[in-house]
Order: structure tokens, then C-alpha cells, then sequence
């Protein structure tokens, strides 16, 4: 397993990327509406519900779900732990990837694409978009700095010039790998803080002061089951080794995290008494309860047993569960918790909504494959005929 | 991912620096509310719903004709919200009270942005293309706006409205307080001049809060004693005074802190100088120091 990352160079087109390809056209073309008929003509967005499942789903949940990238660069750059090193490139991947999404999902959903870079010139210190946009920003340039050795790696024997930059990059990209960790705490807490401004519509269940630290905590403990899933994944759909000697010991972190995440969640819902909505039996509520009890508080009874941590069947269900249970609270918190006062009907997203975000999904996780097989990003090894 | 000592050390200087830099106390919040802005009072009771006002806000901002002639009262059977094309609007409401021939009362009560003291808007806004001015209006500059519409996710009145089709300049629409007109000695806004019966009285927002008051002394009985917008998510440039309880016509309950208090102590506390991240840089950057030290000691490492 100590050998250096490859490119895969397997056959690209399988049926499964013909899939992808169909839900990339589909989403397209609804972008392509969106930019001739306006937001209205292809979403369910009003005057009441002005954020759906475009920052629902591509921004908050993006941004979260890619929390794997500075989590492992920090379990093995920053801590030391070389031992993780096979799972830190393909994190990494996943967050350059997840957040240039975010951005591209923000450019279909921001009424005025083109005027995206004015956050630069006009400051709103105020604002917590404006703290959430400019880390954001200047993350995915971290990302992209952090990326350039892969890229370099593969064509230097062609280029000479690129060893030399990679020589150059190796020496300050601590500058980079630290700033990435810190970023990436600033945004995680402050796309929580995002919702506080709207006491009235959110929710009493989500609507507590905590919520930034609740979104960090989240992101962070949902960081090593994203990477336990994807790496599942690619390894199962590109028949490698599975990397479990990995992936095993970052599940057993994630009783520690997960267990700090669940504690914080329930002993503010206890402080501050909200357990009285609990069995309401509305929308909000059992949302809520379909958060905790699946995607929070099963997965992390079930981590706490070696054998689930030991199986790579039952491993990979635990970390579907955290990362639904992180998914879900972000929509929560944004869609199903946000009830204007005046609402009459309740939003639900569009078809033209969901085909776009839809069409992001398969566009990432295309890029994503195209990359793995013409960059060393993974090091499993094709596995050996028949075993599993 | 080579630290070297040098590199630390550098870092580590500059943060102290900086945090010495920083002065300690983390500035508790204050309100940016204009001492003594321009505002309107809104008597529910004067009011007959004759839609005057309607009109001469769609002339005043030069806004599309509308489906059903301001003339035309059968708009009052839906509860109507300000849109992109009309900035105000007025709904009818029966509380229950009864006259002497036991027919139900209307009660009518115009809605417009709020322009509030503090307003989520102005703190939200991600560029400040929405700023709070000293004359009271809530004003928004489309030259900086990037159409993220976090201005209509903060609003507790619920007012902003966007153009969602237009694909590649639409504006966010609410009433401005005819803020041009205010500007000028003398200026009303163009809904509290045609008012036939009075009920928006413009004025200095201390003043109309004492003619409030006024009226409240000297009719007891006509008014619920409240002032909405005196208070209401930390008071607001345009009030109400009501005949009926505010609950029954259409008002919600708001907390009378503003909403921005909580984001700007949270945001200010923990990023003013930006101390945090600076100091979480260089305890990582620690870490990192000292961890690759301890690695160096022959292992070959990536």
C-alpha cells in the first residue's frame, strides 16, 4: 500500500458515465433558461422564499460536505499523521472540486452573475455573506495552490519548468496547507451565523445562537465519513484495494467528533427547551427527528462498535448515514426550518431546480473521475483478481 | 511541507505584533439608528382604503399599470404583499368589531417597507448596497447589488422583492421613502401627500411618536395603547396606532432587540483584527513546527 499515487488510466466510458452525461445535458440546458428567462422562470424562489434548494443543496451542503479536504490535510500534514497520506489527495480533489461548484452553483442562483467579484471592491464587514464569500474565495484559490503538485507531478517529465515550480511550491505550501484549516473554520462557523439574522423565520428547533458552532463541528465530523464514502466508492467502481487500513482508524476519530456534535446538539435543545416541538408531527418536526435519530445518533452508536468500524459493507452505511444526517441539517436549516410569517404555501423546489443542481452533481463527480484516471490522486492498488 | 524554524519564528513575530496591536476589548454593540430621522405615522383608524396611496406610489416610482384599476376594491378579497411592482399596498381586515346595525368593521391598513432603525437588510447585505440614511430612508444602490438576495432572507417585515425574470439585471424592489423628494427641504413622500383623510402623517420620528400620544390622551377608547414600530425589532421610521389589537390586522409579534445584534457581537467578537484566525494560524502553524521536528529524525517522509 506505500507506493506513490498513480493515474488510473482505465477506459473512461462506462455506463455509469453515460448516466452522468444525460443529467450534465439536462442540467445545461436548464441553466440556459435560467440565463433567458430569469431565476422565475426555471425555480419556485418568491418574494417570501427568496433561497432554495440552489443554496440549500449546492452552496451550504457543498461547502460541508467538502469539509473532508481540510480535515484529513490537518489530521496528516498538521498533526503529523503520515499514516493518512493515501486519503489526503483524493480529499483534497473532492474539496477543489466541491467548491468550485459552490461557485458555479452561486453564479446560476445570484441575480446578477456577472457582478459576482463586487464583494471585493465594496466591504460589508457587517455582513456574514460577505465574511462567508470572501473565505470561500480565497479558499478555493488555496485549494487550487494545494492541487498544483498533482498536476505537476504527472507532466514535469515533460515540462522541466514544472519541477522546478513544484520544487518551489514544496517549500512554502505550509503557508497554504494552514491557511486552507483556517479558512476553512471561519466559513464552516460562519455560513451557521448566516440564518441568525432571521430570528422570526427560522425555526426555534435550529434557530439557536450556537448554530455557528454547531456548523463547524458538523463539518468537521462529517469530513472523515465523506472520505470513507467516496474512497468506498472510487475503489468499488474502479476495482481497487479498499484502503481499510485507512479508512478504519479515521471512522474511530469520528465517535470522538460526531459524539462532541451529538452532546452540543442535544444538550442546547434540552437548554433551551425546544424538546416541546419534538412530537408536533409537523414538517419541521419530524425533519428534525429524522436528523438526529438516523443521521446523527444511530451512526454513532453503531461507529462504537469495532466490528462495524472493522467491515467495509457496514462502514460505508454508517458514514452514508452521518453524511445524510449533515445534509439533511443543512436543508433544515435553510429550507424546511425558514417559515416567513406571511408564507402562504410552503416552498418546494422546482423541477428546473433540481436539474441544475443535479446536473452540478454529475458534473463534479465526472470531473472527479477524469481525474483519478489522468492524475496521481489515488494509490490503491487494482485489486487482485476475485478477492474482495 | 517543509517549516522550517526560520519560517515559524517569522510568523509567529507577526502575530504578536498583531495581537499586541489589537486593543482588548471586543466593542460591545451599538445601534447605528439615526438620532431624530424622518419617519411616518399611520393612524389605522383614519384610514378608509380608498388606495390613493397606491396610486401616487406607482406614479412616483414610474412602476408598470396594474392589473386592476386603482379604483377597484376587489382587491381586498386576498391579503396582498408589496411586490416588484407595487411598493405598497393596502389590505382589509374584519377584527370582529361590529357598528350598530351589527355589520362587521373593516379595517384597513397599508404595508410598505418599514425602514427600520436598525435594519436586518443594511446588516445583511453582502456589498452594502442597502444603507440606512440620516433622513430615515432604508436606500438601495443597484450598482453594487449582486442579486443574492440575503437582504429578503433578514427582513422581518418581509418586504424586499426581487425581478425573477429578468435574467441579467434584475433589482431588488421595496419602497424607498421617496427618498429623493425627502432629501429637498419640504419634501413628503408621495403616499403621505395624497392621503385624503390624513392617516400618514410624515414628520421628525420623536415628534410623531408625541402626536401619537397625543392622540391616544385624547381619545382613550379609539386606540389599543401600543405604537407599533416604536419599538418593534429596536423601532422602525414608519409606526402604526390602531383601533384594533395589532395581532387581529395583519402585524406580527416581533422581538424588540434588532436582529442584527446577535450576527455583528458574534461576527465583531470573534473577527475583529481578525485575531482568531490569525491566532488559530500560528497555533497550527505550532503544531506543525513542532511535529515535523520530531518527524526529521531520519524517516523519510513525503
Amino acid at each position: 500500500m506505500n507506493h506513490n499515487p498513480y493515474p488510473l488510466k482505465k477506459p473512461f466510458f462506462t455506463p455509469g458515465v453515460y448516466v452522468m452525461l444525460v443529467f450534465m445535458i439536462t442540467g445545461g440546458v436548464t441553466v440556459l433558461a435560467r440565463f433567458i428567462g430569469g431565476i422565475g422562470y426555471v425555480s419556485n424562489l418568491t418574494h417570501l422564499y427568496p433561497w432554495g434548494l440552489w443554496i440549500g443543496i449546492d452552496v451550504a451542503s457543498g461547502v460541508a460536505l467538502a469539509a473532508g479536504g481540510f480535515t484529513t490535510a490537518a489530521l496528516a500534514h498538521i498533526l503529523g499523521r503520515h499514516h493518512y497520506e493515501p486519503v489526503v489527495r483524493p480529499a483534497l480533489l473532492t474539496a477543489a472540486l466541491g467548491y468550485t461548484f459552490v461557485v458555479l452553483g452561486l453564479l446560476v442562483d445570484i441575480g446578477r452573475s456577472w457582478a459576482i467579484w463586487k464583494p471585493m471592491l465594496y466591504w460589508n464587514p457587517n455582513s456574514v455573506l460577505f465574511e462567508v464569500a470572501m473565505c470561500v474565495m480565497v479558499y478555493l484559490n488555496v485549494l487550487y495552490i494545494e492541487f498544483i503538485p498533482i498536476v505537476t507531478e504527472q507532466f514535469k517529465s515533460k515540462f522541466s519548468i514544472l519541477a522546478v515550480l513544484e520544487d518551489h511550491l514544496g517549500k512554502i505550501m505550509w503557508i497554504f496547507v494552514i491557511a486552507g484549516v483556517v479558512l476553512s473554520c471561519m466559513h464552516q462557523s460562519s455560513l451557521g451565523s448566516l440564518m441568525l439574522i432571521a430570528p422570526t423565520k427560522v425555526h426555534p428547533l435550529w434557530y439557536t445562537p450556537i448554530l455557528p458552532l454547531l456548523f463547524l463541528l458538523s463539518a468537521i465530523s462529517v469530513g472523515y465519513p465523506m472520505v470513507i464514502f467516496e474512497t468506498t466508492l472510487i475503489t468499488t467502481s474502479m476495482k481497487l484495494d479498499s484502503e481499510m487500513d485507512c479508512l478504519s482508524p479515521l471512522s474511530k476519530i469520528t465517535i470522538y467528533l460526531l459524539g462532541v456534535y451529538m452532546i452540543l446538539k442535544l444538550g442546547d435543545m434540552l437548554v433551551r427547551g425546544t424538546y416541546v416541538y419534538l412530537l408536533d408531527f409537523s414538517a419541521q418536526s419530524n425533519s428534525f427527528l429524522c436528523e438526529m435519530l438516523i443521521g446523527v445518533i444511530t451512526p454513532w452508536i453503531m461507529l462504537c462498535f469495532e466490528n462495524v468500524r472493522k467491515s467495509r459493507k457496514t462502514l460505508f452505511f454508517v458514514s452514508c448515514l452521518i453524511i445524510f444526517g449533515v445534509l439533511i441539517n443543512r436543508i433544515n436549516v435553510f429550507i424546511v426550518g425558514f417559515k416567513p410569517h406571511y408564507s402562504t404555501t410552503p416552498y418546494f423546489p422546482s423541477i428546473g431546480e433540481m436539474l441544475v443542481t443535479c446536473g452540478l452533481i454529475a458534473t463534479l463527480m465526472f470531473i472527479y473521475r477524469l481525474a483519478v484516471t489522468w492524475l496521481p490522486v489515488l494509490r490503491a492498488k487494482a485489486k487482485k483478481g476475485g478477492s474482495s | 511541507m517543509d517549516l522550517s524554524r526560520r519560517n515559524f519564528f517569522g510568523v509567529m513575530a507577526g502575530t504578536g505584533t498583531l495581537l499586541a496591536g489589537r486593543t482588548q476589548n471586543a466593542h460591545a454593540w451599538k445601534s447605528k439608528a439615526p438620532e431624530n430621522p424622518f419617519g411616518c405615522l399611520v393612524d389605522l383608524t383614519r384610514c378608509v382604503g380608498c388606495r390613493k396611496c397606491e396610486e401616487a406610489c406607482n406614479q412616483a416610482n414610474h412602476l408598470p399599470p396594474p392589473d386592476k384599476s386603482f379604483e377597484n376594491k376587489s382587491v381586498f378579497e386576498f391579503k396582498r404583499r408589496p411586490d416588484e411592482s407595487k411598493y405598497t399596498v393596502v389590505n382589509r381586515y374584519y377584527s370582529g368589531t361590529k357598528n350598530d346595525q351589527d355589520a362587521l368593521l373593516p379595517t384597513f391598513v397599508k404595508i410598505q417597507c418599514m425602514h427600520c432603525q436598525d435594519p436586518s437588510c443594511v446588516s445583511a447585505c453582502v456589498v452594502g448596497a442597502l444603507t440606512k440614511k440620516e433622513n430615515g430612508a432604508v436606500h438601495y444602490d443597484v450598482s453594487k447589488c449582486i442579486g443574492c438576495r440575503y437582504c429578503m432572507v433578514a427582513c422581518p417585515f418581509e418586504i424586499p422583492a426581487y425581478e425573477y425574470h429578468n435574467p441579467i439585471t434584475p433589482h431588488v424592489r421595496k419602497c424607498n421613502f421617496c427618498f429623493e423628494k425627502i432629501s429637498q427641504s419640504g419634501g413628503v413622500p408621495a403616499c403621505a401627500s395624497i392621503c385624503p383623510m390624513e392617516a400618514i402623517t410624515f414628520g421628525h420620528r420623536k415628534q410623531l411618536i408625541d402626536i401619537a400620544r397625543n392622540r391616544m390622551k385624547k381619545d382613550p377608547g379609539k386606540y389599543v395603547h401600543d405604537i407599533y414600530g416604536e419599538k418593534e425589532v429596536g423601532g422602525t421610521s414608519w409606526m402604526y396606532i390602531s383601533g384594533e389589537p395589532f395581532e387581529k390586522v395583519g402585524f406580527q409579534k416581533l422581538p424588540l432587540t434588532p436582529p442584527p445584534k446577535l450576527t455583528e457581537t458574534i461576527q465583531h467578537s470573534l473577527f475583529s483584527y481578525l485575531w482568531s484566525p490569525i491566532l488559530l494560524y500560528s497555533l497550527l502553524g505550532g503544531i506543525m513546527w513542532f511535529k515535523n521536528k520530531n518527524d526529521r529524525g531520519g524517516t523519510h517522509e513525503s
